[in-house]
């Protein structure tokens, strides 16, 4: 026998269920009067800084059927790739900007959107830029550990060429999974970012 | 304050896998591909932190925060609690949200189709931040146990859904939390997602008779651990932890 290790071990993960939106977004489903507002429905105020950009998309089963009762949360640099954390340790991020955000997928369409700036470039490990890009995390029911992944966008080939955990991507064809297709919207640029859980379009899912 | 390293390694045999046929909906909304393993860069190892003026009075009251006409049906307790890292630190601003049925087992959703009555005095959900020592704790009422449509005679123990931010996105965490001596409990598809014996039970709260509220309300400990971070080594010194 050996001394024993102190650390302890990280709470395992459930499911969110199909009903995650009562604890994240009440006022979503009709619960009013608890509190004011959902967290997370506004990221860009008038004072933000930074292109204004719309990311919106679906979340699809291995059936091809998207998913209506998913919550999808987003964490990204400001315009000059810093975050709104007390853990950024480079320097301070624009303070109208938050950097999160939280949308439930539509229970009709499936389909979710935020209203965003695009991200600046932030650095890797080792110094070298990332591609700008902004860090997804999705739950739903069937999904028993919250899965990460991220979006980089469709008119940034030359960065995304160059970004480091890009490169880490073995079968280059699954690169495409995390690139975001930018169009237009109202004169407002949007960029549909689709996520696969599974089957042949599988997202390239990461754990960090 | 000094800088620390990455996070410790998810334990990915200590977590349910993604693919477990048991629960039905996990077979079509499970990845296949191995996840592409990412020691965390500084998109990581931030995240959002949420002040105390987020934060209501009655946030952490589910016996009063949706009250109509009175109080709700059922077993009044309190939640109490840590939330500590790996390495037993607390973890202080740590945002809990939680919600959960009714007494009778029925969530306040406009999907959800269970016949239990619906209480008018009960919204089900609440949250709360931790304070200096990682602690918090809320009010509410023991949800019930309820049918679920996965196989034809399924039922849910009683739980109830946390969701918790620590101090950097790596850390975010969904889990439930179960009460002691609840027989369902080892006969619950979902619980039994967790491979290990001692991970589920990780995951059940203790009824702490000392905490109760004597002629009140019973109550129940539910310590929750997230990741934690490795020291750095700054010159001849190791920091951040």
């Amino acid at each position: 026998m050996v001394q024993k290790l102190t650390t302890l071990k990280e709470s395992p993960s459930q499911t969110a269920g199909p009903y995650i939106h009562i604890g994240a977004t009440p006022n979503w489903v009709e619960i009013t009067g608890v509190w004011e507002e959902d967290l997370g429905l506004v990221l860009v105020g008038p004072d933000t800084k930074g292109e204004q950009v719309i990311i919106k998309g679906r979340v699809f089963d291995g059936s091809g059927t998207p998913l209506k009762d998913a919550l999808i949360e987003i964490w990204q640099a400001d315009a000059d790739g810093l975050y709104n954390s007390p853990e950024e340790k480079r320097g301070k991020a624009d303070p109208n900007f938050v950097g999160w955000g939280r949308q439930p997928t539509d229970g009709i369409t499936g389909e979710y959107r935020f209203e965003t700036i695009k991200p600046g470039r932030v650095p890797y490990k080792d110094g070298r830029p990332m591609a700008p890009h902004i860090t997804f995390w999705i739950v739903a029911r069937g999904i028993n550990i919250g899965l990460h992944t991220r979006l980089y966008f469709s008119d940034e080939e030359a960065a995304n060429a160059q970004c480091p955990v890009l490169a880490r991507i073995e079968h280059k064809h699954r690169v495409q999974t995390l690139i975001a297709i930018r169009g237009e919207e109202n004169g407002l640029p949007t960029y549909t970012f689709d996520i696969h859980l599974q089957g042949e379009k599988e997202t390239v899912f990461f754990d960090i | 304050m000094s800088d620390q390293g990455s996070f410790y390694q998810r334990d990915r045999n200590w977590h349910p896998a993604a693919f477990t046929p048991q629960y039905k909906t996990s077979v079509l909304r499970s990845p296949q591909y191995p996840l592409l393993s990412l020691d965390n860069t500084i998109s990581e190892m931030t995240g959002p932190r949420f002040g105390h003026n987020k934060i209501g009075p009655l946030d952490n009251d589910l016996i009063r925060n949706f009250a109509k006409t009175g109080d709700p049906i059922g077993q009044r307790i309190i939640v109490y609690g840590r939330v500590l890292d790996e390495n037993a630190r607390p973890v202080p601003g740590a945002l809990l949200e939680f919600w959960q049925a009714n007494a009778g087992g029925r969530y306040r959703h406009k999907k959800e189709t269970y016949l239990a009555a619906i209480d008018p005095n009960f919204g089900g959900c609440g949250r709360a931040i931790t304070d200096e020592e990682g602690r918090y704790w809320f009010r509410t009422i023991k949800p019930g146990a309820y049918p679920w449509p996965n196989g034809v005679n399924d039922w849910r123990p009683a739980h109830i859904h946390f969701s918790v931010f620590g101090h950097a996105f790596a850390q975010r965490l969904i889990t439930q939390m179960y009460f002691e001596g609840d027989p369902m409990i080892w006969q619950c598809p979902i619980v039994s997602t967790i491979p290990d014996k001692a991970g589920i039970e990780q995951l059940i709260a203790a009824l702490d008779r000392n905490a109760t509220l004597p002629m009140d309300s019973l109550a129940y400990k539910f310590d929750i651990v997230l990741r934690g971070r490795r020291s750095t080594m700054f010159e001849n010194r190791m920091e951040g932890n």
